[in-house]
């Protein structure tokens, strides 16, 4: 579904007169694929590179050397960009930055409406994608008097309303309280798995990432871990070293461990930990 | 008493078809020094109700006191309590506006009618606390990357020499250890300089670190008053409201049922570890 040869991207800075002032390579030759159906995480500190990764994937920008295939087609072809972005949606951090609409069921037609999907069919996706994110309520509401995390669970159902093969959720959560990250988080588990969507979670939630197939880490640039969820967290140290943390309960079993109670290693949920310390 | 709420009521667009009842019968009582967690779904009017901390709302009807006096008075001045309570916003971006970092910085200590030095002083102090490097006061501050915007934001406050520090949702949006390191701060800054501080936050792990007392919104109701740990160990009521405790809290209560001797009222990981060898041990 993704895939990404040898990427590099440059940001460069140049001053009033057009001359290079700095250059900062924010993604520095990565490969990895995407199979379709997945449900893959990227983690990383601020300034590793992730979000410059996902916009890639819906050619907001292009490759300063490598390629970037989205279903097949090159990001950085022009005669593309319109496939591409229909194929892989992206929602970002700051629901701000992606609300347009001055209702919210307008807001969230507008997609659809731009891809000439027929009337009705347009207010049945607005109305399945604001049962799915909650929000039906508010459906004729303003979107500049709901609260941040409303405001992103409308810019959610506007992406899911395209129907896209794909969709990139650049830390869509980071605004959310722990009930609105559980339905964003269940609601694109539930697309990956009923609709097939493949799905590309940035995040820094950890207890985001236990579910997903495959989770890459970034690192300045570079991936510095790629695996399942088991494999990366057990390595608790590494994954401090880059910034990030494991879920809380992955940390009490690495703390028993090193306090010498014998459990397993790589514990990812209160119920493995529970049957762990219950066989003792 | 630092802070006094009495029958506090907001409503939004009073009036027209969106009117909507944000504050619902408000009473409260901060100390001075104490280390507040607010929490709250979102829509449950915890952003308003700082808002009316330091004057930037009015309240539809209602008294708000600040070490005393009635913010509503005649002869009140809601400069100087702005002064006294600082607030830092969701969202950084919104209050940063400067070509550069120290400028941004000592524009409220200049406000305050200081002598240059003292207000260039308390900005480079400020933005010490924050830890901001020298190496960035010329630099543009929309060139940070969001921890660094925050942190700006926050020092731009402290130089402003709050007795009342309030932060909306700091660590939304910062990657793990940037997250950590801001409430290191803000946690180092509080026992060094008994400020009280009043932290907005969703994060139920971070705030049970911290926090001496959760005040708990719903619906624009404060429905929760109570120190954290009795907070948390009312979990079960706290997931009707879209809250959960920390997840140590859930781990050791599933413990509990399965027939381990273990306390349940854990809300952090090293309590958790302490506890749950002692319990292996009984």
């Amino acid at each position: 579904m993704i895939e990404v040869k040898d990427l590099a991207y440059e940001y460069i800075r140049r001053d009033d007169n057009g001359n290079v002032e700095s250059i900062n390579k924010a993604i520095d030759n990565i490969n990895f694929t995407i199979k379709k159906g997945d449900f893959v995480a990227i983690l990383g500190a601020n300034g590793s590179g992730k979000s410059t990764l996902a916009k890639h994937i819906n050619a907001i920008l292009y490759p300063t050397q490598g390629t970037v295939w989205v279903d097949g087609l090159n990001t950085s072809l022009d005669e593309h960009i319109w496939t591409i972005r229909q194929t892989a949606g992206m929602v970002f951090q700051n629901p701000d930055n992606q609300i347009i609409g001055t209702v919210v069921e307008e807001d969230v037609g507008f997609g659809p409406e731009n891809l000439g999907v027929p009337t009705d069919e347009i207010w049945e996706r607005v109305e399945r994608s604001l049962e799915k994110v909650g929000m039906l309520d508010y459906r004729k509401h303003s979107p500049n008097k709901l609260s941040g995390g409303q405001k992103q669970r409308v810019a959610i159902a506007g992406i899911m309303a395209m129907e896209p093969k794909c969709i990139v959720l650049d830390e869509p959560t980071a605004m959310l309280d722990p009930n609105g990250r559980k339905e964003v988080i269940s609601t694109a588990r539930e697309l990956n798995k009923k609709e097939n969507v493949t799905v590309l979670l940035i995040t820094h939630h950890m207890d985001e990432v236990i579910f997903a197939d495959k989770v890459i880490v970034m690192n300045q640039g570079k991936i510095v871990m790629e695996g399942t969820p088991r494999e990366i967290f057990t390595r608790v140290d590494e994954i401090k070293e880059y910034r990030l943390d494991v879920p809380q309960v992955t940390e009490v079993a690495y703390e028993l461990r090193k306090a010498g109670v014998d459990i397993p290693e790589g514990i990812l949920t209160i119920d493995e930990l529970t049957s762990a310390l219950l066989d003792k | 008493m630092q802070i006094v709420f009495d029958h506090v009521n907001y409503i939004y667009s009073g009036g027209t078809s969106h009117e909507r009842h944000a504050l619902k019968d408000i009473n409260l009582s901060i100390d001075k020094g104490e280390f507040i967690g607010l929490i709250g779904h979102t829509g449950s009017g915890k952003s308003t109700l700082v808002q009316h901390m330091n004057g930037l709302v009015k309240a539809t009807s209602g008294h708000i006191y600040f070490n005393g006096e009635d913010i509503y008075g005649r002869d009140y001045s809601l400069k100087k309590l702005r002064s006294k309570v600082g607030l830092v916003f969701q969202y950084p971006e919104h209050q940063l506006f400067e070509t550069t970092v120290f400028k941004d910085v000592i524009f409220g200590p200049n406000n305050l009618g200081l002598d240059k030095l003292e207000a260039e002083l308390r900005a480079y102090n400020a933005l010490k606390v924050v830890g901001i490097g020298e190496d960035l006061l010329d630099a543009s501050p929309f060139e940070l990357s969001g921890g660094q915007k925050r942190r700006v934001a926050i020092a731009g406050v402290l130089a402003m020499h709050p007795e009342v520090l309030i932060l909306d949702e700091p660590t939304a949006g910062l990657d793990p250890k940037g997250r950590d390191d801001i409430l290191e701060q803000i946690d180092k800054l509080h026992k060094e300089s008994g400020i009280t501080i009043i932290l907005v936050t969703h994060s139920m792990e971070d705030i049970a670190n911290y926090a001496d007392k959760l005040l708990v919104m719903n619906h624009g109701e404060l429905v929760m008053n109570q120190p954290t740990k009795e907070v948390f160990s009312r979990y079960k009521e706290l997931e009707q409201m879209d809250l959960a405790a920390p997840q140590v809290t859930y781990l050791m209560n599933i413990l509990k049922e399965k027939g381990i001797d273990v306390e349940t009222d854990v809300t952090t990981v090293a309590e958790a570890r302490d506890e749950i060898i002692k319990g292996l041990k009984r």
